[in-house]
């Protein structure tokens, strides 16, 4: 598919669209097996929640989009998957995620991020060159080694499952910063697929790009949800529907519906997402 | 001037302009007038004061710099011809900023590390960063006799040497160079820990994201990218330490040549004493024993040189650090 047809045309996932509606709250027929589980789970900022109550779960080869007005909680939601809701001193949780059936809290911080690795909104490689950027993802924490020559095919392979290879090909040592926009998100998600992890979560990786740079980015994330599962919080319920098998729609701190994105979008059930989805607010 | 250009037709060809018509000072309020002159008169006073000094000791310093005073050591002598050069005096300045820097940014980086990413508990920040302060309003004349009392002591026997009576003399370059180490101190850290500050959170967060502990995000990715920071800081806190003379005089020993102790050949010249250029200014001046003011002159002269060249150094590194800080374009949003 060339990006102009994903600009200007059809959306992307026409599956997605054609797929039977699903009651509320309840698993969509996804091909691929569970890998993450969300039960009750509550954030809190200083006490105040922040999500309450999410549950759900995240399978293999799918992509999940959580859409909602700002302030919902959608981010919130998707830093806990990855524990990064930690790093806010004043946050807190209840409830339980589970990763292959492993509690995520009992996991090691670091070993959890490498299996559920993230992009951000804003592009942010570091400054340093394109193959560091990538290898420091590949290398166990601050150590040099291993040797660039047992790295040089890694990082390759991330590259080019990241798109980014043949335009970076010629100069690896270039400074990151350098790229463009779209170029550098790129960059960001090859670093985060390094190191071969079984969910990716996307907090509005396409905001700060221009319809080109997205387009690019929208295909990637439809290449890569063969691979593994992809958790994308997004404003834009287009890309919703371009991308996304299924949908969570956030209100206010709660999960108001999770259904196939063909059912939410054509034959919303609650009337808080139908007017969502009419543009009634957001 | 509009005469004696020829008449071509404009939209043919228009001569690039840099700018359109602006406001006449004339049409301004009195009070934006008065600042507007006063904020030209104020700079323009500063230049020349600059300008003067530069050129009153370039004119004198070149008068008297011989180029044989750079390469022979001080001599006592009563008579001028006799009393050598600066060698020495250009070693020690050289041997003190060197070690003071190497004491002190090790010292400032890690301090500025753990009061920006560990911070923890937050009354004993508070009392970090009040001492640094402290430290950078010191005298440093109060600096200097410190450190003579702390060399002074028995057990700092071996940072210096004994007399013949079995005294701790307490004086000598590495005495020296420990406290000129916190003339530096202040200048490194603020540098360092503003270049931490300056980081933003998402560069740390993608770190963590990736699975990186918190250290290895410290080491791999933020002192890397404020390497230009720790680098001015380093260069400005040695020109302090050049520019200094209480501590020389109090812990240096204030000998005019360099005196090794017996022993290690480096560390005999490290435990020994010396003078450093603005000793030797300071000697040489009216002021001092020497009263030789020529020599002081072409001594000055080269100090003078020196901080100027440090003074490129940090604005080079200045450079390349907006450089790559444009290069970042986002970093700085």
């Amino acid at each position: 598919m060339s990006i102009n047809q994903l600009v200007f045309t059809q959306p992307a996932s026409e599956t997605a669209l054609t797929m039977t509606s699903t009651p509320l709250r309840a698993v969509s027929p996804i091909t691929g097996p569970e890998r993450m589980r969300l039960s009750e789970i509550s954030v809190f900022y200083d006490g105040v929640p922040a999500v309450r109550q999410a549950s759900l779960s995240i399978h293999q080869g799918e992509v999940l989009a959580l859409i909602g007005p700002s302030g919902c909680g959608k981010t919130t939601l998707l830093r806990t998957l990855n524990r990064l809701t930690e790093l806010t001193p004043n946050a807190s949780h209840s409830g339980q995620i589970t990763l292959d059936g492993a509690d995520i809290h009992e996991l090691e911080d670091t070993k959890l991020r490498t299996r559920v690795s993230m992009v951000f909104q804003q592009p942010n490689p570091f400054p340093m060159s394109i193959f560091d950027n990538v290898a420091f993802a590949l290398r166990e924490q601050s150590r040099r080694r291993p040797r660039r020559r047992e790295l040089e095919p890694l990082v390759k392979h991330a590259l080019q499952r990241a798109g980014l290879y043949e335009e970076v090909r010629g100069d690896l040592e270039r400074p990151a910063l350098r790229l463009s926009g779209g170029q550098q998100q790129r960059l960001c998600i090859a670093r985060a697929i390094a190191t071969e992890p079984e969910i990716l979560l996307m907090d509005e990786p396409c905001s700060a790009l221009d319809p080109r740079s997205t387009a690019v980015i929208e295909e990637l994330i439809l290449q890569l949800r063969n691979e593994l599962a992809i958790v994308i919080v997004t404003h834009n319920l287009q890309q919703a529907r371009r991308i996304a098998d299924r949908v969570a729609f956030m209100y206010l701190g709660d999960l108001v519906e999770l259904g196939d994105a063909g059912q939410l979008f054509a034959a919303p059930r609650e009337e808080r997402t139908r007017e969502y989805i009419a543009g009634a607010f957001g | 001037m509009v005469g004696s250009q020829p008449i071509i037709s404009p939209n043919l060809v228009a001569p690039p302009r840099r700018r359109g018509r602006r406001s006449s000072v004339r049409s301004w309020r009195r009070g934006d007038q008065l600042i507007f002159v006063l904020a030209w008169t104020a700079g323009l006073t500063l230049c020349a004061i600059t300008a003067s000094i530069v050129i009153f000791l370039a004119v004198k310093g070149v008068a008297y710099l011989d180029p044989k005073l750079l390469v022979t050591s001080p001599s006592p002598s009563v008579s001028q011809a006799g009393s050598g050069g600066f060698l020495d005096a250009i070693e020690g300045t050289v041997t003190l900023a060197v070690l003071g820097t190497l004491i002190a940014t090790p010292l400032a980086v890690i301090s500025a590390i753990w009061v920006v990413e560990y911070g923890r508990p937050r009354w004993l920040v508070g009392i970090v960063e009040s001492s640094i302060e402290l430290i950078a309003g010191t005298p440093d004349i109060v600096i200097a006799i410190f450190g003579l009392a702390l060399f002074q002591l028995g057990i700092l026997a071996p940072l210096s040497f004994r007399s013949s009576g079995g005294g701790v003399y307490g004086r000598s370059f590495l005495a020296a160079g420990i406290m000129m180490s916190l003339l530096a101190l202040p200048l490194t850290y603020t540098a360092t820990r503003n270049g931490l500050r300056a980081v933003p959170r998402q560069v740390r967060e993608a770190s963590y994201a990736l699975g990186k502990t918190r250290i290895a995000t410290i080491r791999r990715v933020l002192l890397p990218g404020i390497r230009p920071n720790v680098a001015t800081g380093a260069v400005l806190g040695m020109g302090r330490i050049i520019g200094d003379t209480a501590i020389v005089v109090v812990l240096l020993g204030a000998t005019l040549q360099t005196s090794p102790e017996n022993g290690v050949p480096l560390l005999g010249f490290l435990r020994g004493t010396g003078s450093t250029l603005s000793s030797y200014i300071y000697n040489n001046s009216p002021a001092g024993e020497g009263n030789a003011p020529q020599k002081a002159y072409a001594a000055v002269f080269v100090l003078v040189l020196i901080v100027l060249a440090l003074n490129a150094i940090v604005a080079r590194i200045s450079r390349i650090g907006a450089r790559s800080a444009a290069g970042a374009g986002r970093l700085s949003q």
